[in-house]
């Protein structure tokens, strides 16, 4: 029983969080905000890469460090709290846990050791505009080795190399590995709510797909993938929803209204504390995400619904008060407390709404229910 | 992170849950009323647990032998609790005693005919009250008026205690008084025990919304105390109070009573719009956000537990957990009753659903909220010992405790 890192966790948190403050400070996250085009930091990237993290889970064979879904989760929430603008948790949390879940050898081998290293972007195409998309609602298909569709928004889908994309086919959905440098596709440039984070259109014209995964398999194989970047998500949400709550106590001490600091008021303490009990409970509801994804325990898929409604939460919780906190000044465009409101609602909806999560995991607390019934 | 249990925890679970299945009081004789805390029958068979635990060495696991523990861990202390807790087997009489009050006298005191009293109360024989609210002392836990005057080797008590938990019941009681009221007001306070016979002490209980008995008020008249029940030094009152609330929110903060599976029953059974009110999104959606909070609330107990084995002690992040806890408890009985519809409103042990549990616990969920610290004062504790936000501009801070505004 253990509810903290190790001591080499936090030695590696902490090396972490120093590299993140020398080379992905809040100015270098306002230059992205304001060239939204770019979609993300190149410079920055290559840095990340460089320290070997986008290899931190994948296994050694696969060019990878190995170190462990924990040291995964510890640098999620390093990077969550200095919003770095790079598309680590498309390219890692999604698309290399897809590849690991369901990759052939041929394309692990392949592509994982250019994840690891850094040197390819890849990403995740599910939506398909706007609401929730059903089974039957999915309009991209795929047929005799090419695929046909529109997916809207794709996170990172400009800067990223390869796609995994949901689309229909004669056997059911199904995932399909796809080149986005290759024939068929078109990619243009979204603007969101998040600049600091990449959104694109990508329609596929008869672009070449390889499947993924079982045929017709395809909606539990995203589950599984999304549960698995939902827990380290949350631990980006966390880092976010922990920094956002320092700036607003930071601010309360310095600013003085009526001849006190305005951190004295009840008004302003009981508001801080309600977002530190938010985010107790993200941290509680992550960590044990963390030990199911580490351990790859049979209440992983639980863990992790709870994790990203609990995250989702905190997050924007955290950055509206900031900003409610800091007063007309956390409104203006100089201030940096916008950053993470855009940001709260850039991770929490990605991989699904809060409202979607929280039905998962009303569906799954029935099946455990349900499960322990069953036992003596 | 880790939330697997050792091989030694686990052995350890395996051990006392076929120990209290086998020691386990039959309660089945008693009716839903009379199986509530505080019933007269609910106590009876509370004190006979305490004695068969006592016994076999799980009444004060992580105590050491010489006070009637068993020299355990505090982890084999939680272990144990929650084991308890599955076998429904909750009674809170001695809690008080044995997680609060008499720690501290163990610390503070150092008299043998004082010391003599941690074996009974080990026991179950005994049972303790705290005696430290007042009228005009209820957040303001500083405020104490309560006057104890010392006469030779004996101290003159007087004055009035209130929200004292199982005093009614109690053999002994911790309390609180003020030595010299001509200091700044958390610097004049000493604590003392004393035998709830003692002459002067009368005990009226008080009547909850619920409708039960389980707070009092307490009044001291000329009550006379010797020396050697002092706890702490003269004046230092304060230090012994902050001992037993540090004690009190960590052990509130793990709270219990009914939970997500109990909601869930209930809404499998209860019909709604188009089938039963499980099958509801709206309720569905309540239930994942209900979820969440109650493993947080689970998995911050671990964390308690973690410092606990490595010998630190828990900090004020713990009130996080107290605040969710008594808050869980009361969205709880309110959806409850909103499921029910028209029928939410019976209590009727023979009519209502689960012989009127959530209607009970709705009527009790408001004092949960206040005791052992009011939500508004977790929140200052979480804002100025966590965050390290300021205290409030204080108008009673260093000025002598009779010159301090009392509104009268």
């Amino acid at each position: 029983m253990n509810f903290d890192y190790t001591d080499e966790q936090k030695a590696l948190k902490d090396e972490a969080r120093r590299f993140l403050a020398a080379v992905s400070p809040l100015a270098v996250v306002r230059a992205s905000l304001e060239n939204p085009a770019a979609g993300y930091d190149q410079a920055l990237w290559q840095r990340i890469g460089e320290q070997g993290w986008c290899g931190a889970a994948i296994p050694e064979e696969f060019g990878g460090i190995g170190m462990g879904y924990v040291e995964l989760c510890a640098l999620a929430e390093e990077l969550g709290r200095s919003l770095a603008p790079v598309p680590f948790a498309s390219t890692v949390y999604q698309f290399a846990e897809a590849l690991l879940l369901a990759g052939s050898s041929e394309h692990k081998a392949a592509l994982l050791p250019q994840v690891a290293q850094g040197s390819l972007i890849g990403t995740l195409a599910v939506s398909e505009g706007p609401g929730v998309l059903t089974a039957e609602r999915i309009a991209t298909r795929f047929a005799d080795g090419k695929l046909t569709g529109v997916k809207l928004p794709v996170t990172d889908g400009l800067a990223a190399d390869q796609a995994i994309v949901l689309a229909n086919s004669d056997q059911g959905p199904g995932l399909y590995l796809v080149d986005l440098t290759g024939e068929g596709i078109e990619r243009a440039f979204v603007s969101t709510i998040d600049p600091t984070r990449g959104e694109a259109r990508i329609a596929f014209a008869n672009a070449p797909a390889q499947p993924l995964g079982l045929p017709g398999g395809g909606l539990a194989l995203l589950s599984r993938i999304q549960d698995r970047a939902a827990i380290l998500v949350a631990f980006e949400q966390l880092g976010g929803a922990d920094r956002a709550l320092e700036m607003a106590r930071d601010y309360a001490l310095e600013r003085y209204a009526f001849g006190r600091p305005i951190g004295s008021y009840q008004a302003i303490k009981h508001k801080l504390a309600d977002v530190f009990i938010r985010n107790e409970v993200a941290r509680a509801n992550a960590y044990y995400g963390a030990w199911a994804l580490s351990t790859d325990a049979p209440e992983l898929p639980l863990a992790a619904a709870a994790a990203r409604v609990a995250g989702s939460n905190a997050y924007l919780l955290a950055s509206r008060e900031n900003i409610q906190t800091h007063g007309g000044i956390g409104f203006t465009w100089e201030a940096d407390c916008h950053f993470f409101y855009r940001r709260a609602r850039h991770l929490g909806l990605i991989l699904g709404a809060p409202r979607d999560w929280k039905r998962r995991l009303a569906d799954r607390l029935e099946t455990r229910v349900a499960l322990e019934g069953q036992q003596p | 992170m880790n939330f697997d249990e050792s091989p030694e925890e686990a052995a350890y679970r395996a051990k006392v849950r076929a120990w209290i299945a086998d020691n386990a009081p039959d309660m089945s004789g008693l009716t839903p009323t009379e199986r509530r805390q505080w019933h007269d029958k609910h106590r009876d068979v509370a004190r006979v647990w305490q004695v068969t635990k006592a016994a076999a060495g799980y009444a004060c696991i992580s105590w050491p032998p010489e006070w009637g523990g068993a020299g355990g861990t505090a982890i084999e202390e939680a272990i144990f609790g929650q084991e308890e807790l599955r076998a429904g087997l909750q009674f809170n009489y001695f809690r008080t005693g044995l997680d609060m009050l008499l720690p501290a006298l163990m610390e503070h005191n150092h008299d043998e005919a004082s010391l003599a009293r941690v074996p009974p109360a080990v026991r179950g024989d005994e049972i303790w009250c705290q005696l430290f609210s007042e009228p005009a002392s209820g957040s303001d836990s500083a405020g104490v008026r309560c006057a104890a005057v010392r006469d030779g080797d004996t101290w003159v008590i007087n004055g009035q205690k209130v929200w004292n938990s199982g005093a009614q019941i109690a053999d002994y009681g911790m309390l609180v008084a003020r030595t010299n009221p001509d200091l700044p007001k958390h610097k004049g306070l000493t604590v003392f025990w004393l035998d709830m016979k003692t002459p002067g002490v009368e005990v009226r209980p008080i009547r909850m919304m619920s409708g039960d008995n389980e707070l009092n008020e307490v009044f001291l008249t000329d009550v006379r105390l010797p020396d050697s029940q002092r706890v702490g030094e003269e004046g230092g009152g304060w230090k012994v109070i902050i001992t037993t609330l540090m004690n009190e929110r960590a052990s509130l903060g793990s709270g219990t009573g009914l939970g997500w599976r109990d909601i869930m029953a209930l809404a499998s059974e209860t019909p709604s719009f188009d089938g039963p009110a499980i099958e509801d999104p709206a309720f569905r959606e309540w239930l994942a956000d209900l979820y969440v909070d109650a493993e947080a609330i689970r998995l911050l107990s671990f964390r308690t537990l973690t410092s606990l084995s490595k010998g630190a002690t828990p900090g004020p992040e713990g009130s996080a957990g107290k605040l969710l806890w008594s808050n869980l408890a009361q969205n709880l009985t309110d959806k409850a009753l909103d499921l029910l519809d028209h029928a939410g409103l019976m209590d009727d042990p023979d009519e209502a659903t689960m012989n009127g549990a959530f209607q009970h616990r709705f009527l009790w969920a408001p004092g949960l909220r206040l005791g052992g610290g009011t939500d508004e004062i977790m929140k200052n504790i979480i804002a100025e010992r966590v965050l390290g936000l300021p205290g409030d501009i204080r108008v009673d801070k260093n000025v002598p405790f009779r010159e301090i505004p009392n509104g009268r």
